[in-house]
């Protein structure tokens, strides 16, 4: 039997990494006393395939070169790094740099992972993958890579998600994808995991659950981290060859926390350098309606490891709330708790307001438009620059990375509204541009034929 | 370590099997619709032929639960269930019969009472022990010694998909019995009994268990009957609470005696 993790563990590790020991490639299962495999019987055989087909194609060079010939020639790889010139004026006049990872095939970072995890289904044999999506950003990268690898593709999404990422499901189906809408509990990213663990365990011999995200039952987090380690590795990289030295910060956004593993694992190590998450902070932390988890939760068991999670005074799960579908989820990745409590990574919540400043200021000074989970990151790096810069003379001697984790276009409704550019009937202010009325056959899809478009294909 | 510990639910499967039976085990969420329906109607099992009775905690993101049981339990909640209130069903439905109550339970509502304090209040209602569908033993290390100090029983589950090695290793970990799920899937109603679960039972006995239990998707008394000529218990969840959600209290007990009749080994 596994030891149970203890809090010595911890310690033990704080004080490693205090002495120069390393905080990277974490193996897991236990990351201090979080992570685990919290999940039933009946998935631990899975678990084990997933886990042992993973370790070896992390040491078969010839996994790595498919790996990194797909993430060069289909995704994209390397993605720019970008200075942010009149975007740094507002953060204290820090230089901001900008990992673009909306520049990605597919406009996110998680087609990194997606392909990874699809290479490996190949690998086991299995011809379905099933994921789940929040913004929809995951769905279609799973989507996009089962189209490119041959593998047929079910997406659970939450309903409430569905009619926030309309777009988003249109392109899943444009891609061949089934997207099932799911209608339990808050209709959120967590309902739509609960119906995918339970496919997979009734559909396990042929079906690949492709998570989205670092959190999960051992092996996910370590193995959503691997496949992002790459926007680290380049950050790092570019970083040294654009400015000659590391950066005084990284900041990146956090729902599950997959992007954010993946550029802080190339700077764990390096004391020197500042590391920062950031919440979804919804209407407000002392509100009730947010998704910080790591902020406000406390350490409880949720869909396969022990995390942060926002619970009742029963343990049940309480709704979380954010303007940004991709960080509407109650928990976060074993790693970031565990970050958190040795004290390695900042954690802070931002609000709606703030992540929306952010994002029209990046849209207005830098002509990018960002997704409004990158946004929060953008807000959080303005707090960083004028906080490192206070008082010194010259400011723009302080660099922060900012992981721009996906682009924007699937947000412009979203964004649209929140500024009151839409009129009553949903139509841009003095034009007929609707963005609602009349629907558009995105939305329709999303509310009414969704079910029938899946029920013609079983 | 376990040897001073009198299991409960042993003793009830053990009563069944001395009358040339299996033993009926009954599931039903706690406050569904109500606290004391969920009392009412675990008495009526127990009146009408079941043995165990498993109460579940209504839990917001129940991953191993089919369509139903879903509804009960988030209507349960919907209607301002507390966990604590399980105790009070527990403690109601074993004073007035004799059978065994178990409580179901996904880990996490354990963990956030503190998982010493909830074995604590468990036992003092009397409660035979846990049901555990998404706690391994690999993670029990708190709920072992909570068990032991309490003298619950720990029921683990085996799937079609265990390995000999973990098979050996749960039916180590296990007191009272051991929970076979029937098929790869979650509860609900089946037209068939999988044949999957009569080599299940087999392997898990072989694996050095003496009392293994059927359930998932265990849905009439012709499955009962089939089950029963294999397994120390069969257990029977979504059916039941179908019945309670269009009839109430009366549609259980009638489902629970019709289910039990199921149990006689013809051959016997």
């Amino acid at each position: 039997m596994v030891d149970a993790p203890s809090e010595n563990a911890d310690n033990n590790a704080a004080e490693a990494f205090l002495q120069g020991g390393s905080l990277k490639h974490a193996p897991g299962p236990y990351f201090g006393g979080y992570g685990g495999r919290w999940m039933p019987e009946s998935l631990i055989a899975a678990l084990d395939e997933v886990q042992d087909t993973f370790e070896k194609a992390k040491a078969d060079p010839e996994f790595l070169a498919q790996l990194k010939d797909l993430n060069k020639n289909y995704s994209g790889r390397p993605s720019l790094l970008t200075e942010a010139k009149n975007f740094s004026e507002h953060a204290g006049g820090a230089r901001i740099f900008l990992k673009r990872e909306d520049l990605n095939h597919t406009g996110s970072h998680k087609i990194n992972n997606v392909l990874g995890q699809a290479l490996l289904a190949k690998r086991m044999g299995k011809t379905r993958v099933i994921a789940e999506t929040g913004a929809g950003q995951h769905g279609v990268a799973s989507a996009t890579a089962a189209a490119l690898l041959g593998l047929e593709c079910v997406v659970y999404m939450g309903a409430e998600d569905c009619r926030r990422q309309a777009l988003n499901v249109a392109r899943m189906q444009l891609l061949g994808a089934t997207v099932v809408p799911v209608t339990n509990g808050s209709q959120t990213l967590k309902d739509a995991i609960n119906d995918a663990l339970r496919d997979w365990v009734s559909n396990v011999e042929n079906t690949h659950y492709l998570l989205g995200t670092a959190a999960g039952a051992h092996p996910f987090p370590a193995m959503v981290r691997f496949f992002h380690e790459v926007i680290g590795e380049e950050a790092r990289a570019q970083i040294l060859e654009q400015t000659g030295k590391l950066p005084d910060a990284v900041c990146a956004c956090i729902g599950g926390g997959s992007n954010a593993i993946g550029i802080f694992h190339s700077f764990l190590d390096d004391p020197a350098v500042k590391i920062y998450g950031f919440e979804a902070g919804g209407d407000g932390v002392d509100t009730g309606r947010h998704a910080a988890a790591i902020t406000l939760g406390r350490p409880g068991v949720l869909h396969g490891a022990r995390s942060y999670l926002m619970q009742d005074e029963d343990g049940q799960t309480i709704e979380s709330h954010s303007i940004s579908a991709g960080l509407d989820y109650p928990s976060v990745g074993p790693e970031h708790s565990y970050l958190a409590d040795i004290g390695r990574v900042t954690y802070e919540p931002i609000t709606d307001t703030e992540a929306m400043d952010a994002f029209r200021l990046l849209c207005r000074t830098e002509g990018i438009i960002p997704a409004i989970e990158s946004a929060h990151a953008l807000a959080g790096a303005i707090k960083v620059g004028q906080r490192l810069t206070e008082g010194k003379a010259t400011p723009s001697d302080t660099i922060v990375i900012v992981n721009l984790s996906g682009r924007g276009d699937k947000d412009v409704e979203t964004a649209a509204a929140w500024f009151d550019m839409l009129d009553e009937d949903g139509n841009v202010k003095g034009t007929t541009l609707s963005t609602r009325k009349p629907k558009g056959p995105a939305e329709r899809m999303a509310e009414a034929g969704a079910a029938d478009v899946n029920e013609d294909r079983n | 370590m376990t040897e001073q510990i009198t299991s409960k639910s042993a003793a009830a499967i053990d009563r069944a099997k001395a009358q040339g039976r299996a033993a009926l085990i009954g599931y039903l969420p706690a406050g569904y619709h109500s606290v004391q329906e969920s009392i009412d109607a675990g008495i009526a099992m127990a009146r009408n032929g079941a043995d165990l009775i498993e109460i579940g905690i209504p839990y917001s993101d129940p991953v191993m639960d089919g369509p139903v049981i879903q509804a009960a339990t988030t209507e349960a909640i919907a209607n301002g269930f507390h966990v604590a209130s399980v105790f009070d069903v527990v403690a109601a439905i074993t004073a007035a019969t004799d059978v065994a109550v178990l409580v179901m339970t996904y880990w996490n509502p354990v963990v956030r009472m503190g998982v010493d304090e909830f074995s604590r209040r468990l036992a003092e209602a009397g409660g035979a022990g846990l049901i555990t569908p998404d706690l391994i033993p690999d993670e029990a290390s708190e709920w072992f010694a909570a068990s032991d100090k309490y003298g619950l029983d720990r029921v683990f589950l085996v799937a079609p998909s265990s390995t000999p090695e973990r098979l050996a290793m749960t039916v180590k970990a296990s007191r009272g019995f051991v929970y076979a799920v029937s098929i790869m899937g979650v509860t609900g109603t089946r037209q068939a009994v999988s044949s999957s679960a009569e080599k299940l039972v087999a392997d898990t006995h072989a694996a050095g268990a003496e009392r293994v239990c059927v359930g998932l998707g265990v849905s009439n008394a012709s499955h009962v009957r089939e089950i029963a000529a294999y397994a120390d218990g069969v257990i029977v969840g979504t059916a039941l609470v179908a019945a309670i959600r269009d009839g109430g209290v009366p549609a259980v007990a009638d489902l629970t005696r019709d289910l039990s009749a199921g149990l006689v080994r013809e051959e016997a």
